[in-house]
């Protein structure tokens, strides 16, 4: 107990990578139950940011270079890539189908 | 306990509070903007990291751009709030189970993994000017092709979301 408690003082590593992995998780469950699209998408930024607090966190703590931080320019690149991707297609579906509930849509074409 | 360690921890509870109300919260739009508040965070954390280019591009595509997006989204999907409010979620058991099953292996590993970290951690400090010698140099291949991602998201993204004219008969 004691040694947590000096452990919990002290951020290091561990520290950002269990944040990372809690913030995969609630990504992940948004994920998983929401029917909203777009609520989807929410969820599929915050395990994109868990992913690039992993890469900033290894690049800082055990290989000190800065290749870490150019893979999460690439992540935040592909990230912006694929919201304008994904929000296009949202738009074209509530237009056709009137609906964004991912489990409403289960036609490719009316 | 010193100044360092209480800040990280207000911005690791700004960035968990805040994904967890994007997550649990019912009105679509509360959780928009709580999304802001975790990439706000996470911003926080980057910079904790010593990634301080990192963190700008954080705050200027996440918060100025993607959060923008989702926003208009939002908004033009919006008179489905009303039907979601009642029926937010689905297959909620199965998914607890399966994400704090994930969760505790994820968090296990890293807690049991003995991580090599470095014994001799370097000052970082002005990450831009290297970064930018990175991608020009051992990352030029993917630098090209994320230009050419961008472009063709761009004109997809036009392409799809693009009203359809009505055939005259």
């Amino acid at each position: 107990m004691q040694e947590f408690i000096i452990w919990l003082q002290h951020p290091g590593l561990t520290h950002f990578l269990i944040l990372s992995g809690l913030l995969f998780s609630l990504g992940l469950f948004a994920i998983l139950t929401r029917r909203n699209a777009i609520m989807v998408l929410m969820g599929i930024e915050l395990v994109l940011n868990a992913a690039n607090i992993n890469f900033v966190a290894f690049s800082r703590y055990v290989t000190t270079t800065l290749d870490g931080h150019v893979v999460a320019v690439f992540v935040i690149i592909l990230a912006a890539a694929e919201a304008a991707i994904l929000l296009a297609i949202v738009l074209n579906i509530y237009q056709n189908f009137n609906t964004v509930n991912v489990d409403e849509i289960n036609q490719l074409k009316d | 306990m010193d100044l360092y360690t209480i800040i990280f921890y207000i911005f690791a509870v700004i960035t968990l509070g805040a994904a967890c109300v994007v997550v649990f919260s019912r009105n679509i739009v509360r959780a928009a903007f709580a999304l802001l508040f975790a990439f706000f965070g996470v911003a926080g954390i980057y910079v904790f990291l010593l990634a301080d280019f990192i963190a700008i591009t954080q705050l200027l595509i996440y918060v100025g751009g993607i959060l923008v997006l989702i926003l208009f989204g939002v908004m033009l999907t919006s008179h489905q709030i009303h039907v979601d409010t009642k029926t937010g979620t689905v297959q909620t058991l199965p998914a607890v189970m399966i994400v704090s099953a994930l969760a505790g292996t994820i968090i296990g590993i890293f807690w049991s993994t003995d991580w090599n970290v470095s014994s001799q951690l370097k000052i970082m400090d002005k990450t831009a000017p290297q970064i930018g010698e990175l991608l020009l140099t051992k990352y030029l291949l993917p630098f090209e092709i994320a230009s050419v991602v961008l472009l063709v998201a761009l004109i997809g993204a036009a392409m799809i979301a693009r009203r359809e004219k009505k055939p005259k008969d």
